[in-house]
């Protein structure tokens, strides 16, 4: 930067206006951010303390700062809250066990063909996720092929279902993130230098030694990125849980889309969003502290 | 033995063919199911059939809804391209007081939740009585979109060399002309890719858009309301189609910049 600002004396006469211009560049889309994220966040903390209004009509409120609104919120829901977590924290788990081995063949083992396997990856998801979503809920259904070879196989029981349980959601979540994860570890693994590997062989370390000790260490901020990408979306869910699930399977999402929609009570929607941004925003927070790598975004 | 050994080196190749056939499953399923004559449903499969893809609208508002989301999809990608990519430029190219402010802003929409940013837009539109519809999508759309413009074109200009601009400038071009011949032309394929993974999001969002949409019908939330009943066949040659025409976007867009490269 200094060195292109420091180039010839026509370019200092125009430092006046350059000292404003960033500002400029940044305005409008500052702005809308502005508005439409930041101002109806403020706006969601206000109606989640707001109560109905005494003999008012449905869906009315008036803001009388009841705090107590996310506790209510909080232990009427605590089922879906935890569940939230545990099937997000299972999906990461599981996409990222698929999805490293993946990139780092892409990365390593494919030549050539680098490009177009990477193209790939993302391909599916240029399939609406929800046709997608659908279709692994037919592939895994009653008239599906997968339900009739696993009861052929006795690997499940003749009255055991493969949809409409916690393993379809978490199944759905895992896929639909993928690439989320995938890309991330490719970019990081692709970045190291393939000599430090090499090095490490030189220095009688095997396959595995080199992986655990350069590899995997060097590859520690797409691991970090990618599952913060495929966390976060995957907590927040709801249409793999309305779609794949039962309604024992039922998220945080869930809870919120059918408080606004169905029963029209914006302020124990309002509170549970609420929490859950803040959940996720702790987490992240600790995580990215505790992996160290501050340079995400 | 031999097949042991055999097994073990190309242990990472068979887990990618066993990784990639799980990527395309789904989509080899939608596909097949494109040329379902199942009538309504297309639960089961019943006979071969050409007519889904020669009548892609033969289903009732299939087309309508496609025809919104490519509406909401251009307009919103236009827009945060151009929000995004002013926003990637100052932060990658001048120093400003407040920068961090700057990062934490862009990086908190994707951090959030889309039940919260959906939620949240809904609610502040409810309060200042503004319907949802059609705009309030494209504005949603417009604001999830933004981030991932800025993160994708500031990647790029962070792997500029600053000597190409820097030897514009011993060439007597000003500031402009360095801009205009130099660095627009080199940050160019990561704009086109935001861009791309602009419409991509908004095309294939559910969550926000249910939330702001109203009575408005995108394809997505066709999709989902259709599901409870069975999804047409067209549906899936619409799905099918998008897939196809985003492969060879991407693949010709590849093609391109490497004979550039040359």
């Amino acid at each position: 930067m200094a060195l292109l600002h420091a180039s010839g004396s026509k370019v200092s006469s125009l430092k006046e206006k350059r000292s404003l211009l960033p500002y400029l560049l940044l305005a409008p889309g500052i702005l809308w951010l502005f508005t439409f994220f930041i101002l109806p966040i403020v706006n969601l903390a206000q109606t989640s303390t707001q109560t109905p209004v005494t003999n008012g009509d449905t869906g009315s409120y008036e803001q009388t700062f009841r705090f107590a609104n996310y506790i209510d919120a909080f232990v009427d829901n605590k089922e879906q809250f935890s569940r939230s977590f545990i099937y997000a924290f299972l999906a990461t788990a599981l996409a990222l066990a698929i999805a490293y081995p993946l990139a780092y063949g892409i990365a390593f083992k494919s030549g050539k063909y680098k490009n177009l396997l990477l193209v790939l990856v993302v391909a599916p998801f240029f399939t609406s996720f929800l046709l997608r979503t659908i279709a692994w809920k037919q592939i895994l259904g009653e008239e599906g092929p997968v339900i009739s070879v696993f009861r052929g196989l006795h690997i499940i029981g003749q009255n055991t279902s493969l949809t409409a349980s916690a393993f379809a959601v978490v199944t759905g979540l895992t896929y639909n993130f993928l690439p989320f994860m995938t890309l991330p570890l490719y970019a990081s693994l692709e970045r190291i230098d393939p000599r430090t590997m090499e090095a490490a062989g030189d220095l009688y370390a095997n396959a595995f030694t080199t992986f655990r000790k350069v590899t995997l260490p060097l590859s520690l901020p797409g691991v970090v990125a990618g599952t913060l990408l495929t966390f976060i979306p995957a907590a927040g869910d709801y249409v793999n849980a309305a779609i794949l699930g039962n309604p024992n399977t039922k998220m945080l999402g869930n809870v919120i889309e059918s408080r606004f929609f169905k029963i029209v009570d914006y302020p124990t929607a309002a509170a549970l969003s609420f929490t859950l941004m803040t959940a996720i925003l702790i987490l992240v927070t600790v995580y990215i502290r505790k992996a160290g790598t501050e340079e995400l975004v | 033995m031999r097949l042991t050994w055999w097994f073990r080196k190309n242990l990472i190749r068979v887990y990618m063919v066993l990784g990639f056939t799980y990527l395309f499953i789904p989509v080899a399923y939608t596909f097949a199911f494109s040329f379902n004559n199942g009538g309504k449903s297309n639960l089961v499969w019943k006979s071969f059939t050409l007519g889904n893809w020669q009548n892609p609208c033969g289903a009732p508002d299939v087309c309508v809804a496609l025809g919104n989301s490519i509406r909401v999809g251009v307009i919103s990608t236009v827009l945060a391209t151009i929000l995004g990519t002013l926003i990637a430029f100052a932060i990658g190219r001048h120093q400003f007081k407040g920068r961090s402010t700057i990062n934490t802003l862009i990086f908190l929409p994707m951090a959030t939740p889309e039940v919260v940013l959906g939620a949240s837009l809904l609610a502040m539109f409810l309060n200042l009585g503004i319907n949802p519809g059609f705009w309030p999508v494209v504005i949603a759309h417009v604001m999830f979109c933004i981030s991932f413009v800025v993160v994708t074109v500031k990647a790029r200009i962070a792997s500029l060399d600053p000597r190409l601009e820097q030897a514009a400038m011993d060439l007597y071009a000003n500031e402009f002309e360095t801009f205009r011949k130099v660095t627009l032309p080199l940050v160019a394929p990561g704009i086109a890719g935001a861009a791309l993974l602009a419409f991509s999001l908004s095309f294939d969002d559910f969550i926000i858009t249910n939330f702001n949409s109203g009575t408005l019908t995108t394809f997505p939330k066709f999709v989902y309301v259709a599901s409870a009943r069975g999804i047409p066949a067209q549906a899936n040659v619409i799905g099918s189609a998008m897939f196809f025409l985003a492969l060879f976007i991407v693949i010709a867009g590849q093609l391109v910049s490497r004979r550039k490269a040359r």
